[in-house]
């Protein structure tokens, strides 16, 4: 069924679908309405949950990881300083290896404070061992939350699935809500291979020496190390079964495609602009006015994060005169994450080759700060004619 | 061998002995029992246990005379705390020979 609404409702209409039992999450802005819409479907009965209020977003997550060790399919939401408050919880989530699915709603973090968006916050939790997706549009984002369950649950890794706050999170667009019996048919229910019960009592991540131990049954057990590979290991083995999450839910609902990435008039381009999220459909427009005047121009959307599609990517960008990267995040030092990101990944598989491109790193949109078309449209252009700057260039800056 | 077959990817302990990895290797002090002074070697009765009781690791044996894992004892030094009658002693690892160490 299509219909019109806000990001935020987009989320939370997914997370009904998935048959989610239980809730826990604080309100953030702009995260907020998507955890009240959830909490309105379960006292309305319209959604069968626990929605379990909490003090702070650290207790969300911990709710989330008890529930989701005693076998619940769990869900939370949050945004930048509820992000962070909860970045010890989301480390423990990850070597817990728990299936746990979360909305972050894209927006800057103090100090100063701010509420409006950028990447920064998730962006910083690019090392926690949990995969990130990247939404740029409200059918991006009910169907990410579906595929999200699926990959999560089939690698035992958890995701967050990320959207723009305001941009996505509180505007209003069309999209297809699915039908409950097609979501069913895609997403089986939650069946984990072990879950905590009174019956067979046990530790669950306790201390864990370096070194591996004999359990009590006598078998050779895990030490921290072979544990954290473990998970290095199935994050990327996740980039196939992402592929193949893709494709079932496009067999299933007739859209989709490209798991990691959304080129746009990439093909014969001999410049290409990289994004994540909203910024990327933004840079389409400006991709069109470019090619009116003749510049071989394109955009590419980055969707998965991590695990980071390195291959895809330097398969997509392979050849190009240029490689220009928007960023509304920043590694504080440096440069842009996906700048670093991106390089390492031309690197190691264009290395020598001929097709290695060179990459322009530009930063926009900090803080809120408003992203004109034109500032896009004419620091893509001048990228395309020369190097604009060694560092990072912060567009729309008024120092 | 490695763990490349272990059933779980996570960390994962139930209760019974040593599921902690072989903690008496932690150990920089031993509980020694002078039997003259332990109320049960002494008299040859199920009494006490004060240190069987109050060992956190579980390691001292509710037997006469206690016997002391020391593949999982720690040597934080409870039981010599809290005997009764000053039967425990630690004693620094080094007075051992290697031989009688674990």
């Amino acid at each position: 069924m299509h219909i019109i609404e806000n990001g935020n409702v987009a989320a939370a209409l997914g997370v009904r679908l998935c048959r989610a039992s239980v809730i826990a999450a604080y309100p953030i802005t702009p995260q907020t309405p998507l955890t009240e819409r959830l909490s309105e479907y379960v006292e309305a009965g319209d959604m069968k949950a626990e929605y379990i209020p909490v003090e702070s977003e650290h207790s969300a997550m911990a709710v989330c990881i008890a529930a989701a060790s005693a076998g619940a399919r769990v869900f939370t939401a949050t945004s930048a300083n509820g992000l962070l408050y909860m970045h010890e919880q989301i480390q423990w989530a990850a070597g817990a290896r728990l299936p746990i699915v979360m909305c972050l709603v894209n927006r800057a973090v103090g100090a100063p404070w701010n509420i409006w968006n950028d990447q920064q916050d998730s962006i910083s939790q690019r090392d926690t061992g949990w995969m990130q997706v990247y939404c740029s549009d409200h059918q991006q984002i009910i169907d990410s939350v579906i595929k999200a369950y699926w990959l999560a649950e089939k690698v035992n890794i958890p995701i967050m699935v990320c959207y723009d706050g305001y941009i996505l999170s509180h505007t209003y667009m069309p999209f297809d809500v699915p039908d409950q019996q097609q979501v069913d048919a895609f997403l089986p229910p939650f069946r984990p291979d072990y879950i905590l019960s009174p019956e067979n009592p046990a530790n669950l991540n306790t201390v864990t020496l370096p070194d591996v131990r004999v359990d009590v049954h006598g078998e050779l057990a895990h030490g921290y190390m072979e544990i954290r590979y473990l998970l290095q290991e199935d994050m990327r083995t996740a980039l196939a079964v992402a592929a193949d999450a893709e494709k079932k839910f496009t067999e299933i609902f007739g859209r989709g495609g490209n798991p990691y990435l959304e080129p746009y008039r990439c093909d014969d381009a001999e410049f290409v602009a990289v994004g994540i999220g909203s910024m990327t459909y933004q840079l389409r427009v400006s991709v069109d006015a470019l090619r009116k005047e003749g510049v071989k121009v394109g955009v590419m959307g980055v969707r998965f994060y991590r695990p980071f599609p390195d291959e895809a990517i330097a398969n997509a960008l392979k050849g190009k005169k240029g490689v220009i990267v928007f960023e509304k995040a920043l590694s504080y030092g440096y440069e842009g994450a996906l700048a670093s990101d991106l390089k390492s990944a031309l690197y190691e598989h264009l290395a020598g080759t001929g097709d290695l491109p060179t990459v322009q790193n530009f930063i926009a949109g900090i803080g809120g700060r408003d992203i004109r078309t034109e500032d896009l449209t004419q620091y893509l252009r001048a990228a395309t004619q020369s190097r604009v700057s060694k560092e990072p260039l912060w567009i729309g800056l008024k120092l | 061998m490695g763990t490349r077959n272990y059933k779980r990817k996570t960390s994962h302990s139930e209760s019974g002995p040593g599921d902690g990895g072989r903690t008496g290797s932690w150990r920089v002090e031993r509980p020694v029992f002078d039997q003259s002074l332990c109320i049960p070697c002494k008299r040859n009765k199920e009494a006490c246990f004060i240190c069987w009781l109050f060992c956190p690791e579980i390691v001292i044996s509710r037997t006469i005379p206690p016997k002391v894992n020391l593949e999982y004892c720690k040597g934080c030094g409870i039981c010599a705390e809290e005997c009764p009658t000053k039967a425990i002693t630690m004693v620094d690892e080094a007075k051992f020979t290697e031989e009688d160490k674990d």
